[in-house]
């Protein structure tokens, strides 16, 4: 059996990524896709603490990450779409009307 | 029973007066304030003479309670009004030389602005002298007393435009504070030891105490406490400084205030207070010495004056002396006499001086004035009365009372009595000055002058008004005849409250009369350094103009040390004022105030905008940056809980 220090280290290294990504993407998509990312990130510990205390409750809360990823996804992508309408631009830098 | 006498409304009807004028005076017209004014003094006058009218069925002393104003414990005080003998002489002084002088302020101050302030003020200050003297206990009177002060305040700085006036109001403030310290210590002693504030009360726990004669006494601190703040209020040495600079005030001020009242307060206070001083012989001497020294320092600083008012300024600080020193070798009734003629005669000779002023256009300078003798002829003879009076001639008022404190000082001590006939001699000399410099010889004052003042619409020296000349006369025929009711007689109608019989008469000197020189004998003495004092002034300002000025030169360091009131003003500045006001500027302003707590405020400001200044750049409102703190935080936070985990 794969020990579950294994899947939290992968986890991490899942979410860090999705981090950095985050931190450092310019681009609305792919700032977007890390944070799918930590969500899974986050997910795989959930799913491998699962398995290791036979806990269901672990499942069903990657379930309802999931269920709300997907419905993040669906209003995420509407935005974009709306703000390349708009700005014919996915660069976060210059979607910046807000500031000051 | 004693019918009611209302005597709470003699105080209030002046204050009823002040708060009309006060609130709506500026919106009447001159007469409509004078109505006031007049009416509400004229009604608290009536009422007085109701009572003197009703006097002799009165059973005295009357007490007339109207609240309680405080109750702690057993200590209780009342708001109550308290009637005898010494009262009854004060209330008709002030109502009475307070209304004549009431109508001559209306021509006074006819064509001053502040003409409804004025009588505002002067209403005000009846309220309070008025509850001074006829409170029945010591923490009313103290309202009076610091009332009168607040009254003599804001008259004395009534032309506050002049700098000169605002000062000289600051001055007699503060320098009445410092008595005043010492009169409330003295009423915190009588609360603490004697649990009361109320006259009867108090004296009636302090009659059955001996005197105290070896050494000083808690009767004595009080007494000495209490002279104190008498010395204040009546411009005795050492505070005596404020009453020569009050001067600045309106004439009339100086004649009710300055003279004729408010000065008075502390002789008052004194008598009032008579069981305590007969208890405490020291503070007696104290009170006797004081008395004479100030006499006799103010006489001689008053000899060199050349301002008509200031000479009348240090004549009633030397005449308040010898008020104390009656009051000091025990004759109190004496005192309260010389209080009631000086009354007369200096509210008189105030009044005539400021119709002199007003009739050469605002000189005050006697050396400008002269041969005004026919020019204004009702004021000459007014002041002629009042000058014969001062000096002690018989048989003007002056020569009564004086005489009488000079006959019970001589039974006390003969120095006294020889440093008060010498004050007499000064004192005639000195009035006389003034009135030979004033009245005879040529007008030394130039044309421009009597040309300036032509330009008001007056023309030359003239007469006053009608309403001037009123007062000047009533007071010139009380000058004349205050004095005729005798000391005897006076002495024998303040004995219910000087000698109540269970008071045991204070020892012997009265026996030994018949050793040493009669009455006679000490009264021509008296009257012969009146004399003298009128020979001498006639002889170096009618016969020889020329000498008074050899002789200041002769005399050199000493006169001129005299001329400058020896430097009195110049020491106390010295000594007390400069380092007060450096101390407060560079210590408790500069290191305390701007130092301390500016700084302290100011830093913790600096400071507080420094830190911010370094932690706002955090809050860049770049997305990313915040994100970038949210993850390394959370970082931290896991490499936290991961070491504590592993240890």
């Amino acid at each position: 059996m794969v020990p579950l220090s294994y899947y939290l280290v992968l986890g991490g290294i899942l979410f860090a990524c999705g981090i950095t990504g985050f931190l450092i993407k310019r681009n609305l998509i792919t700032i977007f896709m890390s944070i799918e990312l930590m969500l899974n990130g986050v997910n795989l510990s959930f799913v491998a603490f699962a398995a290791q205390w036979r806990a269901l409750s672990g499942q069903v809360f990657v379930f309802f990450v999931m269920v709300v990823a997907a419905a993040e996804a669906a209003v995420g992508l509407a935005i974009i779409i709306a703000v390349y309408r708009n700005r014919e631009t996915l660069n976060v830098d210059r979607v910046n009307l807000l500031k000051l | 029973m004693t019918p009611d006498l209302h005597l709470w409304l003699i105080p209030l009807l002046p204050l009823a007066g002040a708060a009309i004028n006060g609130l709506f005076g500026k919106r009447f017209s001159r007469q409509a304030v004078v109505a006031v004014a007049l009416a509400f003094c004229g009604a608290a006058f009536l009422l007085a003479l109701s009572i003197a009218a009703r006097f002799s069925s009165l059973t005295l002393p009357h007490t007339e309670q109207l609240a309680t104003w405080l109750r702690s414990g057993n200590f209780q005080i009342d708001f109550a009004f308290y009637l005898d003998q010494l009262s009854f002489v004060m209330v008709m002084v002030v109502t009475g030389v307070g209304f004549l002088i009431h109508i001559y302020s209306v021509g006074y101050m006819w064509e001053d602005t502040g003409f409804y302030r004025f009588f505002t003020y002067l209403n005000l200050f009846m309220f309070f002298m008025l509850t001074l003297v006829l409170a029945n206990n010591y923490l009313v009177m103290f309202i009076g007393w610091e009332g009168v002060g607040l009254a003599s305040y804001l008259l004395i700085g009534f032309w506050f435009l002049k700098d000169s006036a605002a000062s000289a109001g600051k001055k007699a403030f503060i320098v009445n504070r410092i008595g005043d310290f010492g009169f409330l210590i003295a009423l915190f002693l009588l609360i603490k030891h004697f649990g009361s504030l109320t006259f009867t009360d108090v004296f009636a726990k302090i009659a059955p105490l001996s005197p105290e004669t070896a050494g000083v006494g808690l009767l004595t601190s009080i007494g000495l406490l209490l002279m104190f703040g008498a010395a204040g209020k009546s411009a005795q040495i050492p505070l005596y400084v404020w009453l020569p600079d009050a001067m600045e005030g309106p004439t009339p001020v100086s004649a009710l205030i300055h003279a004729a009242t408010m000065v008075t307060a502390g002789v008052y206070m004194v008598s009032r207070s008579h069981l305590i001083f007969e208890r405490a012989p020291m503070a007696m001497m104290v009170v006797a010495i004081v008395g004479t020294l100030t006499a006799l320092f103010a006489a001689t600083i008053g000899v060199t004056q050349t301002d008509i008012k200031k000479v009348l300024a240090y004549s009633t600080v030397s005449q308040l002396g010898y008020m104390f020193m009656g009051c000091g070798v025990g004759a109190f009734s004496m005192g309260i006499f010389h209080l009631m003629t000086h009354a007369f005669f200096k509210g008189l000779l105030f009044l005539a001086a400021g119709s002199v002023i007003h009739a050469v256009g605002g000189e005050q300078d006697m050396r400008k004035m002269g041969g005004l003798r026919t020019k204004i002829p009702w004021t000459f003879w007014t002041m002629t009365a009042a000058t014969f009076a001062i000096a002690g001639f018989w048989p003007f008022a002056g020569f009564f009372s004086k005489d009488a404190i000079l006959y019970r000082a001589f039974q006390s001590n003969w120095i006294y009595w020889a440093i008060g006939v010498f004050t007499a001699f000064l004192t005639s000399f000195y009035m006389f000055r003034q009135w030979f410099l004033t009245f005879f010889g040529e007008y030394r004052g130039g044309k421009d002058a009597a040309a300036d003042h032509g330009g008001h619409g007056h023309g030359g020296i003239h007469e006053s008004p009608k309403v001037m000349l009123v007062p000047l006369v009533i007071l010139a025929i009380l000058s004349v005849c205050g004095g005729w009711i005798g000391s005897e007689r006076f002495d024998k109608f303040l004995s219910p409250v000087f000698h109540p019989t269970a008071v045991v008469q204070e020892a012997a000197p009265s026996a030994p009369a018949e050793e040493g020189p009669s009455e006679g004998l000490l009264t021509s003495v008296s009257i012969a350094a009146a004399a003298l004092g009128l020979g001498l002034a006639w002889l170096l300002y009618v016969k020889n103009p020329e000498l008074p000025g050899k002789i200041a030169a002769s005399l050199g360091a000493f006169y001129t040390a005299v001329l400058n009131k020896y430097y009195v003003d110049e020491i106390y500045a010295a000594i007390f004022v400069k380092p007060l006001v450096d101390g407060s500027r560079r210590i408790l302003w500069q290191t305390v105030d701007q130092g301390v707590i500016d700084n302290t405020l100011n830093e913790t400001a600096d400071g507080a905008r420094d830190v911010s200044d370094s932690v706002r750049h955090m809050q860049s409102g770049n997305i990313r940056s915040y994100a970038g703190w949210v993850a390394a935080g959370a970082a931290g936070l896991i490499a936290y809980m991961v070491w504590m985990g592993t240890r």
